[in-house]
């Protein structure tokens, strides 16, 4: 064998595991459901395998799934906003201070290696009856008995906020962190006011970090169905929920089949308009 | 005076990332029966109660074991593949990075459906190996991308001194490279392992019957309202996965200023 051909050999045979493991446990899996959504669940409990388009008529036409599919991107829009205004004044601030630059980026890497399920629980110690919020509110005379403040809408999209804005925060931070500040300066010295250079300047270079950070949050919010389960109440269920109740409690494992692919196809539509329009390199840099 | 008002808004943003967080571990030392204020007093029964908790114990010993299991398996394929990429000229690289990270480009909800419904029909049942399975192929994008990120800083010139100076490619990988490596492979097994000791979204679909991770059974114990074992139960991991990767980072750091790097 050539030294060539060796050569040329090696990074396949490196990359084979990996791809391998992909290819067998993510890119067949995702075909075989495809398959899976047009059998059918009879009532014996078995799948008959087939083309039937029921699930997909039941998913497509119940107005049940329309409108918890509605109602979970708008918990996912609502989350995604509240993420940038609370965060994007955050990043900005790391980016431009000086001294602590260092202690405020490693405190904000913290949040990603605090466990989701005990960051999301742990508002039932701020907000329930007998939390923080309440004692604090009896202690100082305001009210008499404790509020019931959780299980609602409310406190999902709280929850997700606390999940998500360390995604949101840390990708507006990449990306204004790589815009040189004298830009900022020689804008000021032009005759701008300090807003206007932000406006004019900063902010315009800074969006393809907010658009990650955007994608981010909206993806990984409008895909969860443990928050809701924590912090909603009976009625809150998203998506996701839905997909769960299908698979795991009732069993109905084509319909929860079409209903994941709905929500797929829902979501990757979104990735796929981001890269055609920005391309994965910035959503990578806030990852990596 | 701009600049004094994103200054407060910051701290204010930064008190809503830990103040929850800070009064799970604070109430972890609550004297009273009740997982609640008021604090009656400073305690550690609740960490005694929570190591003589049989389903606990056992909880911690999956989540350890999976854990483990997972960064092993996830960080040998992931530093192959970014061997690979970075340093070889591979053609069609940009769409091979493009798979390696789509595990995480899927909503893991339906990477979830579709891993336990395949392999239910290839006859591999709900069980410790399907948890695997899902593990690293949700953990493995994130190895590639801090392993690669990494690798890119390792100059290429110190492997072609060991070559020209009659090492073979082997001796070189295993003398030279690998140690210079060896920070970014110890990093990208950390975040395997925590990302896989946090999983719940799809280990809830995957774990068998009577088999709990620690954040399973956190969720299960959540439905009988919230106790000061479930606080103490959070402090715990809290200490285990933010402690780890900071001292692993100082490891990282020792060796590589033993190594010259």
């Amino acid at each position: 064998m050539s030294v060539e051909s060796r050569e040329a050999r090696q990074p396949w045979i490196l990359l084979s595991p990996a791809l391998t493991a992909i290819i067998l446990l993510l890119f067949v899996p995702l075909g075989f459901i495809v398959v899976y959504s047009f059998w059918l669940r009879t009532a014996t409990g078995a799948d008959q395998a087939g083309f039937f388009l029921d699930n997909w008529q039941e998913a497509l036409t119940d107005s049940f799934y329309r409108d918890i599919l509605l109602n979970t991107l708008k918990i996912a829009g609502i989350t995604t906003i509240v993420c940038a205004l609370m965060g994007y004044p955050a990043a900005y601030f790391i980016a431009r201070s000086r001294g602590n630059k260092a202690i405020l980026l490693l405190l904000l890497m913290l949040p990603f290696w605090i466990s989701y399920i005990i960051r999301t629980m742990s508002w039932i110690n701020i907000l329930g009856v007998s939390g923080a919020l309440n004692s604090v509110l009896i202690g100082v005379g305001i009210i008499d008995e404790p509020i019931q403040m959780l299980y609602n809408e409310t406190t999902v999209i709280l929850g997700l906020v606390h999940f998500l804005l360390p995604f949101m925060i840390l990708n507006v931070f990449v990306s204004l962190d790589g815009i040189d500040e004298t830009l900022e300066d020689a804008a000021n010295s032009l005759g701008a006011t300090r807003w206007q250079a932000f406006t004019e300047v900063t902010l315009p270079l800074s969006l393809p970090g907010l658009a990650a950070g955007g994608l981010l949050c909206f993806v990984l919010g409008a895909g969860t169905y443990i928050t809701p389960l924590v912090l909603g109440g009976p009625t809150d269920a998203m998506f996701a929920n839905l997909v769960f109740e299908a698979i795991i409690t009732q069993l109905n494992w084509p319909l929860g089949s079409a209903l994941s692919l709905m929500l797929l196809a829902v979501l990757g539509a979104l990735v796929l308009i981001y890269n055609r329009y920005l391309g994965m390199a910035q959503l990578m840099k806030g990852l990596g | 005076m701009g600049w004094q008002l994103i200054r407060f808004w910051t701290l204010l943003v930064y008190l809503f990332m830990f103040l929850p967080v800070a009064v799970v571990v604070l109430l972890s030392f609550n004297a009273s029966q009740f997982g609640s204020f008021p604090m009656t007093g400073f305690s550690i029964r609740w960490f005694v109660e929570l190591a003589q908790n049989e389903a606990i114990l056992r909880a911690f010993r999956t989540s350890m074991i999976l854990g483990a299991l997972t960064a092993l398996i996830s960080t040998t394929l992931g530093v192959l593949a970014s061997l690979a990429l970075v340093r070889y000229r591979v053609p069609g690289s940009n769409l091979i990075s493009t798979l390696l990270i789509a595990p995480i480009l899927v909503p893991e909800v339906v990477l979830a459906v579709a891993l336990l419904l395949f392999l239910n029909f290839m006859s591999i049942n709900k069980s410790f190996a399907l948890l695997l399975f899902g593990h690293v192929i949700f953990t493995l994008p994130f190895v590639v991308l801090v392993v690669q990120a990494r690798l890119v800083a390792i100059r290429r010139d110190i492997e072609e001194a060991a070559l020209s100076l009659g090492a073979s490619p082997v001796q070189t990988f295993f003398e030279v490279t690998l140690p210079l490596m060896l920070p970014a492979v110890l990093a990208g097994g950390l975040f395997a392992f925590t990302i896989s000791f946090d999983d719940i979204t799809g280990t809830l679909f995957w774990k068998p019957g009577g088999v709990e991770t620690v954040p399973t059974q956190i969720f299960a114990m959540l439905r009988n309202s919230i106790s000061p074992e479930i606080n103490a139960l959070g402090t715990v991991m809290i200490v285990l996965t933010v402690g780890l990767p900071l001292l692993g980072a100082a490891i990282a750091r020792q060796l590589a200023r033993k190594s010259g790097g």
